[in-house]
């Protein structure tokens, strides 16, 4: 009869390889969704901000900025994709805030003094982000529908947009990693991972058309890859590629921005979990 | 008996801090080794080297026989990590942090929620059990804290200032849970800023400062080696200090005189001579200085400590002080 307290020698029996890692990452994960409902910032971030983006935008600057669309198009199809863009960036955010909270309350060191796979922390934080990014594209959608926003290419297309979004959303997730456990502490991190973002989403095509930029930060905005995103679920969401271009034109430079910052910040991170 | 903890020679600097400067040390098995030094002075370090949290600089490592640098998850299922860095899941109810732990272990649903429900029942927190730890109070979350550090049934158990921020009870009531993990055969490595504590649960205590192991042994020999009882002796007036110091050092040759002028106290060393004492005490009266006060003083854990890490208020002019002690409430023997 061993007592609640008797130690015991057996090593315990977990198991191995990449089954290990997707099961420590799928308990992570689980851990950071019941974080959701219990942190009121993090709903209000995650569910106001868009929602009173939508109205703000489309009711306020939606005259002015519509204008200078083409007449075919109204303002609430070209404001969705590109506040769902916005929208995701922005929510990456959290993934510093949430690491850096972790590392400060010493929640990193008790997971890492257990004998699970190194990169379960980072995976589980990053799938229960992109769950998150998921929630909050599909309560974009729906805002979108009450003003006027459709998936004019189909449902199908509509899935590819939300995939696309939150494909880029959660690769941005791994440098908001880095940027966690660089600082460290959570306040330090709700600014190191927020405003960089402002100019990042702002000189894109998000909130008007690029063609309204003097001429050079038009060089950037065309370049930036919030652009590229937003041009991408603009085309998803209309069905049609935007004139001049075609699917793999537009497709081809997103992928590689997904690929290409998962494929640096990923094992970044995941080496500087090591380290931290 | 083996010792199930090896430390070797180990360095770990921060930049030009040196937290740990060659620290060796060994604890055998189903004992508890009481780290003992004051902020800083590299107790937490070590911990953090030989739980895998953090690599040395050099030196070597064994916890358990496995390596903390090349066999760091061999070594992380063996131990249990509970203290001031290591933590519990604010967001998270006392039920599901234990929970989570164990499935990480590798248990399956249902023994996790099992081996959860006697934790928290052994602990006191069943009825806290679904509130999230964030509500609960001090001493339950280092109850809980410790609970999931004792989830995977630890060999060896790593206290970091386990009690650090506790009032009394909860402190007792955690030493009491210490001790009977001890009688069960874990093994315990103690990190404390409080005397008493590596007095009341350590076999061993080794006393670290600046990164290095300045005295080890057992609490009796580390009070030994410090000396015996000494006489505290209060005057009116400091200028009575230089005559009496005269007296102290023609009645007792040799002997250690501890002079505080900001207390106008005199402390010597008399070991178990009371009639030692008693003259002291009379002449001193005859010659015509007036005594304010006096009274033996037991050493304790602290005046070692103040001894050995030097850091004491009282004047460290002589190379050996003997401690004086600040504090008033261990120095309740008195002479008569």
């Amino acid at each position: 009869m061993t007592d609640v307290l008797t130690p015991d020698s057996a090593v315990h029996t977990r198991p191995h390889g990449l089954r290990a890692i997707a099961h420590d990452s799928r308990i992570i994960a689980w851990r950071n969704l019941i974080h959701l409902p219990r942190t009121p910032e993090l709903v209000i971030f995650t569910l106001i901000q868009p929602v009173m983006f939508v109205l703000l935008f489309n009711y306020v600057f939606g005259g002015a900025i519509g204008a200078a669309l083409p007449p075919s198009v109204s303002y609430a199809q070209f404001l969705i994709p590109g506040i769902m863009v916005q929208t995701l960036v922005f929510g990456s955010s959290a993934t510093a805030v949430g690491l850096a909270d972790d590392l400060q309350k010493g929640i990193i060191d008790r997971f890492r003094s257990l004998p699970i796979s190194r990169s379960a922390v980072l995976n589980g934080r990053i799938i229960a982000d992109a769950i998150r990014l998921t929630v909050v594209a599909v309560v974009l959608i729906v805002i979108g529908y009450l003003v006027g926003f459709r998936f004019e290419g189909g449902a199908g297309m509509g899935l590819l947009m939300i995939l696309v979004a939150v494909s880029f959303g959660t690769a941005m997730c791994w440098i908001m990693a880095n940027i966690g456990m660089a600082v460290k502490d959570a306040e330090t991190a709700q600014t190191a991972g927020f405003v960089w973002l402002f100019p990042l989403t702002f000189v894109s095509s998000v909130f008007t058309p690029v063609a309204t930029m003097p001429g050079w930060l038009q060089v950037i905005a065309r370049n930036n890859p919030v652009t590229l995103v937003a041009n991408l679920l603009r085309a998803l969401s209309l069905g049609e590629v935007l004139p001049g271009t075609t699917w793999a034109s537009m497709t081809t430079p997103v992928v590689l921005w997904v690929v290409g910052i998962t494929a640096v910040a990923a094992p970044f991170a995941v080496s500087r979990y090591r380290k931290v | 008996m083996t010792a199930i903890i090896q430390v070797d020679d180990l360095h770990k600097s921060f930049g030009d801090t040196h937290a740990l400067d060659g620290v060796s040390l060994s604890v055998d098995e189903g004992t508890v080794l009481g780290l003992l030094g004051p902020n800083g002075a590299g107790k937490t370090t070590a911990v953090r080297v030989l739980t895998t949290l953090l690599k040395a600089d050099s030196g070597t490592a064994t916890v358990g026989g496995f390596d903390v640098a090349t066999q760091a998850n061999q070594v992380r299922s063996i131990i249990g990590l509970t203290g001031q860095y290591a933590a519990v899941d604010e967001k998270l109810t006392g039920a599901e942090n234990l929970r989570m732990v164990g499935q990480l272990l590798g248990m399956d649903k249902a023994h996790a929620g099992r081996r959860a429900a006697e934790l928290l029942q052994r602990f006191e927190l069943a009825d806290a059990a679904d509130r999230q730890v964030g509500t609960y109070s001090g001493g339950m979350r280092r109850r809980v804290d410790l609970a999931v550090s004792l989830v995977g049934r630890p060999r060896i158990l790593f206290l970091d200032e386990p009690t650090t921020g506790l009032d009394p009870a909860s402190r007792l009531e955690l030493w009491a849970i210490a001790r009977e993990l001890v009688a069960d055969g874990t093994t315990v490595l103690l990190t404390t800023q409080y005397l008493e504590e590596a007095d009341e649960l350590a076999d061993r205590i080794v006393v670290i400062d600046h990164g290095r192991v300045i005295e080890e042994g057992t609490a009796d020999e580390l009070k030994d080696r410090t000396g015996g009882r000494s006489l505290e002796i209060e005057f009116t007036s400091r200028d009575d200090l230089e005559p009496a110091s005269r007296i102290l050092a023609g009645l007792a040759p040799g002997t250690q005189v501890q002079r505080d002028d900001a207390q106008n106290t005199l402390s010597l060393g008399v070991d178990q001579d009371t009639a030692l004492a008693a003259r002291v005490i009379a002449s001193l009266s005859d010659s015509g200085l007036s005594i304010e006060d006096f009274h033996m003083a037991r050493p304790s854990l602290d005046d070692v400590f103040l001894a050995l890490t030097g850091h004491s208020t009282a004047d460290a002019s002589d190379d050996e002080p003997v401690p004086t002690g600040n504090d008033p409430a261990l120095r309740e023997a008195p002479l008569a």
